[in-house]
């Protein structure tokens, strides 16, 4: 590995697209992912590669669309209003199966909501915005050196599947720094893909990209075929950390939140608590795995996000009703204390936990 | 013996779905010729639209891409951009570019993306059965505007043209007809102009094609075409507006 530097993570996420092959991205400036779309318009002319700031980030995600149609490894960034707007492209890029990368710095909501990291666009990214059944792989960086190995990841599962991935991160994933390494190395060649439209020289019959099945049949065998692709990355896909598998209790968090929840885990096995974390790293395919792993032994789930509750939807569904799932959350923008936290899980260890 | 004529190359054959009288086929057909005559139909991406001619990824002989409603020039900008060597084009109506494209063709235009854009402007909203198009004539009827465009509560029909070719980044912009022989004539002619523009690295082009919607105006092919020539040309004059290497005309 190469030498350590001191990165933003908006800026370390970048120059992680640009090492993956990366070389067009499209976005429109919104905070807090400003740093984000600055350094690829430093970096992709240094590179050979392409850079636009876009009129809306309707335009950036329909140009990522063109350019993963034509072949390229191709990303855009937005946050969550802006996010909302490239909802349509998503689901376009997904029936037509193009490839592209797409970080999400999430902010406080709905509407315009504030600048601070929120995790309040969880459904949206795990549910699908857009229109129509298609499913996002979505990655959870939990610090910024993994959101470096993710970003790398996102594009070759987006070449791999040819299937946008989405990186859910927040304002804070985007702004803080932290040393990160980047692989040494040339950028891994993307692998070959014969169905892109680059002309239909050497090849004889034209490619199309499209998403349009006017037969209602054929749309369901369209359909059928797309669910099948989702299943095996539900299969093959589910990323997960866990922390101190043999404990009691078990905090659930993602990104910022876990971070958070990792330094309670600590502090409450100063104070006698066994307490253990299950992090996904893939939010959708959520990793269910992990429940099933802890379940027989847990006494009990406190899910903890920058959101009214969304996640834990999904902790429950691992969970099945075998054990107590509740949850703390806090919103708009505000990061909850690990002294929050604890004092809410020692509430849960009392038994008097409630489902709030 | 001699082949006068023929199929050009460029088009793949399926029989097009278009109404009778409706000059999407003959529109096709000039933008397949240039495609062969420049020699560039395998080096060619199409950008199809939302609208009547959504089916266009059938038709072209060459790559194609089918995009969101109104977002045929960013897609084109994405093509263009990755893969330089590549003819690109996009095909839209007057719903697509001039309604809810609005943002993404004028930006295309003043970036001087090197694509080229074929704008057919019928005056309605064909696929979807008739309703008001943002270039629908004052006074004009549809199924929104049941008694006639009226400027003071739907607004004024958009010149696309004379606005695009306002634009630094805009090389070539005409607006032309298929109404009649010598007019197509004079389309094919401004099509591989545009397309010219592309190849010589100029900036945005985009042809202007006046045409006829008989089945959403109510009309025979033959009332349809006087109607274009009595009504819109007053409106949407042709010309070019933008040439290469001088201002707007």
């Amino acid at each position: 590995m190469a030498e350590l530097s001191l990165m933003k993570g908006n800026e370390a996420i970048a120059e992680a697209a640009i090492r993956a092959g990366c070389r067009f991205y499209a976005g429109y400036p919104i905070t807090p992912q400003n740093e984000l779309c600055e350094y690829m318009a430093r970096r992709m002319p240094e590179v050979g590669g392409t850079f636009i700031q876009s009129e809306s980030e309707v335009a950036a995600i329909n140009m990522v669309y063109g350019a993963g149609a034509a072949g390229a490894r191709a990303m855009t960034s937005s946050s969550s209003p802006g996010i909302s707007l490239k909802q349509e492209g998503i689901s376009y890029l997904c029936g037509s199966e193009v490839p592209g990368v797409i970080v999400n710095m999430v902010r406080g909501g709905p509407g315009l909501g504030s600048i601070q990291p929120a995790q309040s666009d969880y459904f949206q990214a795990t549910r699908g915005g857009g229109h129509g059944d298609y499913r996002t792989i979505v990655l959870g960086p939990g610090s910024i050196q993994e959101a470096v190995e993710l970003t790398m990841l996102a594009f070759e599962l987006a070449d791999r599947y040819r299937n946008p991935v989405v990186i859910l991160g927040d304002g804070m994933m985007g702004q803080m720094m932290e040393p990160v390494q980047f692989p040494d190395g040339p950028p891994p060649q993307p692998p070959a893909k014969p169905w892109a439209t680059t002309g239909t020289r050497g090849r004889g019959s034209p490619n199309i990209i499209n998403s349009l099945y006017i037969e209602a049949e054929r749309c369901e065998r369209h359909n059928q075929r797309l669910q099948e692709k989702y299943r095996r990355m539900e299969e093959n896909e589910p990323r997960y950390e866990l922390v101190n598998p043999e404990a009691e209790y078990f905090l659930v968090a993602y990104g910022t939140s876990s971070r958070i929840c990792r330094a309670v885990v600590g502090r409450a096995s100063r104070d006698g608590l066994r307490v253990g974390m299950i992090r996904p790293i893939t939010l959708w395919p959520f990793p269910r795995a992990a429940f099933d792993r802890v379940v027989e032994r847990a006494r009990a789930f406190l899910t903890v996000e920058m959101s009214a509750g969304q996640m834990v939807e999904d902790v429950r569904l691992a969970v099945e009703g075998r054990r107590p799932v509740h949850f703390y959350g806090r919103t708009g923008g505000v990061v909850p204390t690990p002294q929050e936290v604890l004092a809410r899980l020692k509430l849960v260890v009392e038994g008097r936990g409630g489902e709030s | 013996m001699q082949r006068i004529f023929g199929r050009p190359a460029a088009l793949t054959g399926i029989p097009f779905h278009y109404c009778p009288g409706c000059p999407h086929g003959i529109v096709h057909r000039l933008v397949a010729e240039c495609l062969d005559e420049l020699g560039v139909c395998e080096r060619a991406v199409g950008i199809a639209p939302v609208g009547c001619a959504v089916f266009a990824y059938n038709y072209f002989n060459c790559d194609m891409i089918q995009a969101a409603h109104g977002r045929a020039p960013a897609v084109a900008t994405g093509v263009k951009r990755v893969q330089p060597d590549a003819v690109v084009f996009t095909y839209q109506g007057d719903g697509d570019l001039a309604a809810i494209g609005t943002a993404e063709i004028v930006h295309a235009a003043t970036r001087g993306e090197r694509i080229t854009v074929v704008f057919i402007n019928n005056a309605i909203y064909g696929m979807t059965g008739g309703q008001m198009a943002p270039t629908t004539l004052v006074g004009q009827e549809t199924t929104t505007t049941p008694r006639g465009r009226d400027a003071s509560y739907h607004g004024h029909p958009v010149r696309v043209s004379e606005m695009l070719a306002l634009l630094d980044g805009a090389a070539y912009v005409a607006r032309v007809s298929v109404h009649a022989p010598g007019h197509v004539n004079r389309a094919k002619r401004a099509l591989r102009r545009a397309f010219e523009v592309q190849l010589e690295n100029r900036g945005f082009s985009l042809v202007e094609v006046v045409s006829a919607c008989p089945t959403n105006w109510g009309m025979t092919p033959v009332e349809a075409l006087r109607w274009v020539e009595q009504n819109m040309l007053p409106y949407y004059r042709l010309g070019e507006f933008k040439v290469p290497g001088q201002g707007e005309a």
